[in-house]
């Protein structure tokens, strides 16, 4: 038996660098206390500014904490607040798009225009706007980027299913007793889950992007709790005096989204399933 | 007796078009039913139409009416035209390719109909799934109900799909061009598999097809569509040694024979105009050998010949 899609992804060229490093971040997410030495919260005036060095890594901000530490511990706030959000996302989404397509009519119509007029707005828009009604904090950040890619996922969605319902073995499983709920649960859904979870994937990366964002502006997790937006936010101010501050978050939410791309890539290849009929024809 | 599958003056149409125009077709237990006609004459449809399926691509009975056993499928619910399907009426897709659902294992697909229609556990619908494999005569039953359908050749595929249409025991198959998308040497073992299934199970089938060459090996009767009205309906045997409609002729002439001189295959000229050009008078006329200025003026009606009926002007005088 070949194994499993998102396993051949890592074996490719790609996938390899991209897939290992994404399995680190996370695992440092969740074993932040076991990692280090240093709390995130706790200041310490006298060792601050610290450029990188062995008993700091990655050096300490301008309240002397451990920026490594604070890192990994940001790394708990982005990953979670961003893949909460974006599953959220998919299946609030998956729903009203599966929902919008199978029973049509007014309601897919409703549907649409709402969801092309959110497709309009960039998505940092929408999730200011939502934010500034909610208020900042992990949970306004959560529901912003939940409903800021709603669009997205919900057009996927409905417009796997149009297309699957044309499909051959849709008309053969109603000419063989199938009712409604069994097409749409059993046949149309499962097809349109590929695509719509790679696409996950890498809203996944673009999610990251946008909780940095809020965070930057100051909207995100609150202080103390560290979040890589949050930690640019106060290095931007000392960018000459202490570079390290902003560098090092920066560098953490760049190379993640790149990994989260490359291996949304090499999964694409991977779990394609119209390839593979062609290849098996 | 009552026929199981009657179709009476169905009329079918899809928005504006009328596609099919008063056909009426009937099948008995245990008998094979040849329809054939060229693409777009309406074959497809008349299957649809038996199984209660064309609100699926937004078509509908618009006149007379189509009976399963004696109940007309337009008196039925919902539900009860559901429990039919796959139950006692099996359908064979034409596409074998894309009437497996790819995400799904083999076994899977046709465990679920036995267990929705016959009420099976999962491990005696499995096997079931298993005995219906074996008897279709697919090697490594095991293995193929495990794999998925990318995996599988076409006419595995169809012998898969076959197997779905079985697995509720019906008493009706209709296959709709069950063999075109298929090599030439898998095409005669797939007529031969629903063959054997009418003649061991006794099961009815109708065969939706454009070769005349199937029709005169497997069928008892033929039906012959053009441009959604019938030709000409009838026993094979009679309609093959004396056919009475100038288009049933022409397709016979289509077959290939042994010892066939080179460049001797025949073909119709022309193409089976669309529903929204329709010719007058008889639609076949203006393809027909036989035309006269009549034809186009005069649609020809069904006429009793033999124990079958033909629609043509120029039905040849029985010769007593």
């Amino acid at each position: 038996m070949t194994p499993p899609a998102p396993l051949r992804a890592l074996r490719r060229p790609a996938g390899a660098p991209a897939g290992l490093w994404l399995i680190l971040v996370i695992l440092a997410a969740i074993a932040a206390p076991l990692l280090t030495p240093y709390a995130y919260d706790i200041q310490n005036l006298k060792s601050a500014y610290q450029p990188p060095s062995a008993s700091h890594w990655l050096g300490t901000d301008e309240f002397g904490r451990d920026l490594l530490t604070r890192l990994i511990y940001g790394a708990r706030t982005s990953l979670s607040v961003s893949s909460i959000a974006i599953t959220i996302s998919v299946l609030c989404g998956m729903t009203l798009g599966a929902a919008a397509a199978w029973f049509g009519g007014w309601f897919d119509r409703a549907v649409t225009t709402v969801v092309d007029l959110t497709w309009s707005f960039p998505e940092i828009l929408i999730a200011l706007i939502l934010v500034a009604i909610i208020g900042p904090g992990t949970t306004g950040t959560m529901v912003a980027i939940s409903v800021a890619y709603l669009a997205q996922f919900t057009r996927l969605t409905r417009a796997q299913i149009m297309t699957l319902k044309g499909e051959t073995f849709i008309e053969a499983a109603a000419s063989l007793g199938a009712g409604n709920a069994h097409i749409l649960f059993r046949h149309l859904l499962p097809n349109a889950l590929a695509p719509v979870l790679v696409s996950a994937m890498l809203a996944t990366g673009d999610a990251i992007i946008l909780e940095a964002t809020l965070g930057f502006f100051g909207l995100g997790a609150q202080p103390p709790v560290p979040s890589w937006g949050g930690m640019m936010s106060a290095g931007s101010a000392l960018v000459f005096k202490a570079p390290w501050i902003i560098i090092f978050p920066g560098l953490a939410v760049a190379i993640t989204v790149v990994a989260i791309n490359l291996y949304g890539d090499a999964l694409i290849a991977e779990l394609d399933i119209r390839a593979r009929m062609r290849r098996a024809v | 007796m009552t026929p199981l599958l009657e179709l009476q003056n169905v009329s079918v149409s899809i928005g504006s078009a009328q596609l099919l125009d008063g056909v009426s077709l009937r099948l008995e237990r245990g008998q094979t039913l040849g329809l054939v006609g060229e693409s777009g004459s309406g074959k497809s449809l008349t299957a649809m139409a038996a199984m209660g399926l064309l609100p699926l691509i937004g078509g509908h009975v618009s006149a007379g009416s189509v009976s399963f056993d004696g109940q007309d499928l337009a008196s039925l619910t919902d539900p009860q035209r559901r429990a039919l399907r796959g139950r006692r009426i099996g359908f064979v897709t034409q596409n074998p390719m894309t009437a497996l659902d790819p995400v799904q294992r083999i076994g899977a697909q046709i465990d679920v109909v036995s267990r929705l229609h016959l009420g099976l556990t999962k491990s005696a619908a499995r096997a079931r799934t298993l005995d219906l494999l074996t008897q279709l005569r697919i090697p490594e039953a095991h293995a193929v109900a495990e794999a998925w359908p990318h995996q599988l050749s076409g006419g595995m595929k169809q012998r898969i799909v076959i197997a779905m249409a079985l697995a509720g025991d019906p008493e009706l198959i209709i296959a709709d061009e069950p063999t075109t998308a298929l090599d030439v040497t898998v095409q005669a073992q797939i007529i031969q598999i629903l063959a054997a299934l009418v003649r061991e199970k006794g099961v009815a089938l109708l065969l939706i097809t454009h070769d005349m060459g199937v029709v005169a090996q497997i069928c008892d009767r033929v039906a012959v569509l053009y441009a959604g009205r019938l030709a000409e309906e009838g026993a094979v045997a009679p309609i093959f040694a004396a056919p009475q409609h100038p288009y049933t002729k022409a397709l016979i002439t289509c077959i290939q024979q042994e010892g066939m001189a080179r460049g001797t295959l025949r073909g119709i000229p022309g193409a089976v105009p669309s529903a929204r050009q329709y010719p007058t008078g008889c639609r076949f006329h203006p393809r027909c050998i036989k035309a006269t200025a009549e034809c186009a003026a005069h649609t020809p009606p069904l006429v009793a010949k033999g124990d079958g009926q033909a629609a043509c002007l120029h039905l040849p005088e029985p010769a007593l």
